[in-house]
């Protein structure tokens, strides 16, 4: 700290250089912010921020503004204060005024500062935007009308995902933010992978819902409704209902989807434990046969359609494994549906992910088994939420119950899927069994552990050593897979997860999470693999009974038919 | 054949990016419009994505997407046209065609254009149609204009 400023009347040390809106949140003011994003480069472009800079005279944009030595600032002088109601008035006069129909209404920003800076009148009113929603994609549903326009959304698409499937379009009043010539998303670079609707303050970025259907399903007493959940899921609602961040509901959740009427209730961490079967074997196979190398994991659908479209020679990289989903999915309409004797088209099978690019990967046309869907309907992680307040449900009351077997027991490796670095740890794990017959005595692989976008290391297994390298946020993955471009082939298997921190951090979780909510869902998950008993996948129970009353043996016939999928090149706007 | 689009990008550097914007004028110049397939090019030559690029030719008014119609109107919003009236010919031109400025009428006969000043002020406001200019229009005239033009058309 090298430099005092004053602050509403108070001094404050500073670092030259630091930006003025750091010092302010340090020291416990809180500026209003739209634009502003932590850990980018300021954009300063909505003047929310605004302070006054009482040596100048003028109102700076605290976001930034690097402090100076001896500034002297006011945060709520009444001028202050009524800049910023100006600007939340003009970004309210062509706004759609139909917060009660809004899927955000009670948890955006927009309204947030209305109502703090007491907007109880319309002063400025303008034409209502009049735009088409766009409802073309799988995952996303975008509503122009209530954009407004901070841009946060263009860059983390561009910044962390490294598509830039969408920018600014036109000038002045007529700006928007679109894809190239404006069409939908489906037909765009978009990966779906939902990080834009997580920084979106308003409504303008959701979900394409599938509450309505699993509700019709739930009430059709023909239909066998089964549902799974994710690992990340379990650990990332108790803050909905007033618990602490990060705590595991996954006893409570299974009771509350009951309530709710689903026949059959699955842990996605079972079929994590199966994608570590057969991923393992694969990797294996790879080594042992001059396969084609690094293998790339397979389990985040959003990272699938961006080699699909941008990576092209590494196609012969990914893992044939489909995701976890997807495989519980297709056990559900064989085995299980066997099992229940039932036909599979009874049997309606929904999924509960913190993810919305789960909702493109489930109707891609390759998890369609000879007319049979693996998955009919995915939920993200904020629409479970809403169902479970629908059915007036209060979870913190309920008796924790397990899930349904055989698809209920899991080992606490196919949990850790939902942090990045997981799926490598449980593989890790199951490869360095399969390879030396032993078990890995260390199990806590502390190098790719945590929330850093890339991390490396080498495992000694037997007389192999494997090179493993774990990235989150494809910007993160477009620089490895540069590096191995480039000739660097120290590297055996590469774990890719969209979103930056993994699913923990996923599209489909809720809006307005800090880092340390998502920390705090990591650490849940490390905990649950400390204090279970089954940290390996091969010594589930469960799957290897699946093994050998219905698969046979990983990589086998029937797993290669329903478990394993293909990939295409995707010809879209780049 | 060369494409106009491969012709132009051909004596342009790879990857230079601050060269798009004389790009895509060029390309405009050649082939009358970007197309998709110009944006998408263009963008591959430069390591752009398409999104930036068009976000960057819209926010310029030169650049059109869709190509020009068979008669191609150029409503003038320069000062002397804009002090007698230009925008009300501009909007009733959009309301009779159905088409916002930059755009093409579906059945491709007319697409329309703003420009500023075509240097014919005396005749104020003003519109060129192919070449031929329009003096002092309003309204009503447009209509008859554009009438004028559509039966030409069927004649033909
Ligand atoms: S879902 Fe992801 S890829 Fe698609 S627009 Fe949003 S941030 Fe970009
Ligand atoms: S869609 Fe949302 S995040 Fe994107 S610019 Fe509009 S308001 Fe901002
Ligand atoms: S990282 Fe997880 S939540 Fe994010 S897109 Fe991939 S699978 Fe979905
Ligand atoms: S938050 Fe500072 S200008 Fe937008
Ligand atoms: S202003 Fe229209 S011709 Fe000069």
């Amino acid at each position: 700290m090298d430099c005092t400023i004053e602050v509403n009347n108070k001094k404050i040390e500073a670092a030259k250089g630091e930006l003025l809106i750091d010092v302010l949140s340090r020291n416990g003011i809180r500026v209003p912010t739209l634009c502003h994003m932590k850990n980018y480069l300021p954009s300063g472009s909505c003047r929310m921020c605004v302070v006054e800079n009482l040596t100048s005279g003028r109102l700076i944009t605290s976001c930034s503004y690097p402090v100076e030595e001896g500034m002297r600032i006011q945060t709520h002088s009444p001028r202050v204060v009524e800049s910023r109601k100006t600007i939340v008035e003009l970004l309210l006069s062509n706004h759609p005024d139909d917060c009660l129909y809004c899927v955000r209404n009670g948890k955006c920003t927009l309204q947030d500062f209305a109502s703090e800076h007491n907007v109880v009148e319309r002063r400025i009113s303008g034409k209502k935007n009049d735009h088409h929603k766009d409802l073309s994609s799988a995952s996303i549903v975008r509503d122009p009308d209530k954009c407004i326009l901070c841009g946060r959304c263009v860059r983390v698409c561009e910044e962390v995902m490294n598509v830039s499937a969408i920018d600014y379009i036109n000038r002045g009043s007529r700006s928007v933010i679109g894809t190239a010539f404006n069409k939908g998303l489906n037909i765009s670079s978009c990966v779906n992978c939902g990080q834009c609707i997580l920084v979106c303050p308003t409504g303008a970025l959701s979900e394409k819902t599938h509450i309505p259907e699993v509700q019709m399903a739930l009430n059709d007493k023909e239909k066998m409704v089964i549902v799974q959940y994710a690992p990340a899921v379990t650990v990332s609602i108790a803050e909905e209902f007033g618990l602490e961040p990060g705590a595991d509901l996954n006893g409570l959740l299974n009771a509350a989807l009951r309530k709710m009427g689903f026949d059959r209730v699955y842990d996605t961490s079972f079929s994590a434990d199966l994608t570590i079967m057969e991923e393992s074997a694969e990797l294996i196979h790879r080594i042992q046969n001059n396969g084609v190398l690094p293998m790339i994991t397979s389990c985040c659908p959003a990272w699938i359609k961006y080699a699909e479209e941008f990576a092209h020679d590494m196609l012969p990289n990914l893992s044939t494994c489909k995701s976890p989903q997807q495989m519980l999915g297709a056990v559900i309409k064989s085995h299980i549906s066997e099992m229940e004797q039932k036909d599979p088209h009874q049997i309606y099978s929904v999924s509960i992910m913190p993810c919305v690019a789960k909702k493109f990967e489930a109707q891609r046309e390759n998890m369609t088994h000879r007319g049979i869907t693996d998955v009919d309907a995915v939920l993200s992680t904020r629409e479970l939420v809403r169902m479970i307040r629908l059915y007036g449900i209060e979870i913190d009351k309920l008796e924790p119950e397990t899930a349904d077997s055989p698809l209920g027991v899991r080992s606490s490796a196919g949990k850790l899927f939902g942090n990045t670095g997981g799926v490598m740890e449980a593989a890790i794990r199951t490869a360095y069994y399969k390879l030396t017959g032993k078990d890995l005595v260390n199990f806590r692989i502390p190098e790719i552990r945590g929330f850093k976008g890339r991390k490396e290391t080498r495992i000694r297994i037997g007389d192999l050593e494997l090179g493993v390298a774990v990235v989150s946020g494809l910007r993160n993955a477009h620089l490895l897979l540069e590096e191995i471009r480039n000739g660097r082939n120290d590297i055996h298997f590469i774990e890719v997860m969209s979103c930056p921190g993994g699913c923990v951090a996923g599209g489909g979780q809720r809006v307005g999470c800090g880092e340390s909510d998502i920390l705090a869902r990591m650490k849940t998950l490390y905990t649950i693999d400390d204090q279970e008993t089954i940290k390996m996948s091969h010594k589930n129970p469960e799957i290897i009974e699946l093994y050998r009353e219905f698969l046979g043996e990983p990589l086998g016939h029937k797993s290669h038919e329903l478990l394993h999928t293909s990939y295409i090149k995707r010809d879209v706007m780049l | 054949m060369k494409s106009g689009i491969a012709e132009v990008l051909e004596v342009h550097e790879k990857g230079r990016r601050d060269t798009l914007i004389p790009i895509l004028q060029e390309i405009q110049e050649k082939e009358g419009y970007l197309s998709e397939e110009a944006v998408v090019e263009v963008g591959k030559h430069l390591d752009i994505p398409s999104s930036r690029i068009y976000g960057v030719a819209t926010f310029y008014n030169q650049f059109r997407f869709q190509p020009t119609g068979r008669y191609h109107i150029q409503v003038c919003r320069g000062t002397a046209c804009h002090v007698l009236g230009s925008a009300t010919v501009l909007e009733h031109l959009e309301k009779l065609l159905h088409i916002k400025a930059g755009q093409t009428t579906r059945d491709g006969l007319f697409s329309m254009e703003i420009v500023a000043c075509i240097g014919a002020c005396g005749l104020a406001p003003v519109i060129n149609v192919n070449g031929e200019f329009h003096a002092q229009v309003d309204a009503e005239k447009v209509a008859a204009i554009m009438e004028e033009y559509r039966k030409r058309e069927e004649t033909l």
